[in-house]
């Protein structure tokens, strides 16, 4: 580390590039990973709630219900869903396999598609369920 | 394709390779990785089984011990996974003093939210267990 006294010019950094599928999946890894952290928190709110009994738990549910509640639901389901998707395309990685351009490119389409798809597909599920209780 | 080894003898033998602990935060990304798979669709799964349900319907579900034993290790894997992602993404970002500190709260916030969520778990438990 040390005091940096003169700012030396750097090399182009990521402001410079356009972005790019692989580049995109990359930080958006990241950005999920993060956020997920964040649902991790509002998961144990749930369990206190639900331990603190059924007030404390309607009124979490009524927060979730809500609109804004529900729309970072969805959107907390798709950030999901793609790190999910993103880690075992990592783990993938990992095994040292698919590595050629042509691949990496089809696997990141892939789990852009499937966390599309499996997001719609645990909302509709998941209404036609709430429909029913 | 045979792999050039760069390692001396006992480098090879001690099997750390450069760095003290970085192997082990990158295999247990990876083992915690591999649990959440399973871990992560069951509750996907069941929170989507769960949609619109009631406190009752929830804390009897919670209370099952299939499920109050899955939830608590869904509690240690995610967070053990959060605060091993966390510690990169701060040390990739945070340049100055207060890198150890963004550090430190880090890990502590991730034990103390597991801790809690644990010990949630096993209160609607033993709650459900004893009503029962």
């Amino acid at each position: 580390m040390g005091s940096r006294k003169h700012e030396r010019p750097l090399s182009p950094n990521i402001q410079i590039y356009r972005p790019q599928l692989t580049s995109v999946l990359s930080i958006a890894n990241r950005i999920t990973g993060v956020v997920l952290t964040g649902c991790g928190f509002i998961l144990v709110i749930w369990l206190v709630a639900a331990a603190s009994g059924p007030d404390a738990y309607s009124q979490f549910q009524r927060i979730v219900g809500s609109w804004p509640g529900l729309l970072l639901l969805l959107a907390a389901t798709f950030a999901f869903f793609l790190h999910l998707c993103g880690g075992i395309r990592h783990l993938i990685w990992d095994s040292v396999r698919a590595f050629e351009l042509k691949q990496i490119y089809a696997s990141g389409w892939t789990v852009v598609a499937a966390s599309l798809v499996l997001t719609l597909l645990s909302w509709v599920v998941g209404m036609i369920i709430a429909g029913q209780n | 394709m045979e792999r050039h080894r760069i390692q001396t003898p006992l480098g090879r033998a001690v099997g750390l390779g450069s760095a003290k602990s970085g192997f082990e935060h990158w295999w247990m990304e990876r083992i915690t990785a591999v649990a959440l798979l399973p871990l992560g669709v069951w509750f996907a799964g069941s929170l989507i089984a769960q949609s619109g349900s009631d406190y009752r319907t929830f804390v009897a579900w919670l209370g099952a011990p299939v499920n109050t034993v899955l939830m608590v290790l869904l509690l240690i894997t995610l967070f053990w996974h959060a605060a091993l992602g966390f510690q990169v993404v701060i040390e990739d970002y945070v340049h100055s003093d207060a890198k150890i500190w963004a550090l430190l709260a880090a890990r502590f916030i991730c034990f103390a939210a597991a801790g809690i969520g644990i010990l949630a778990t096993l209160g609607v438990a033993v709650e459900i267990w004893t009503a029962s």
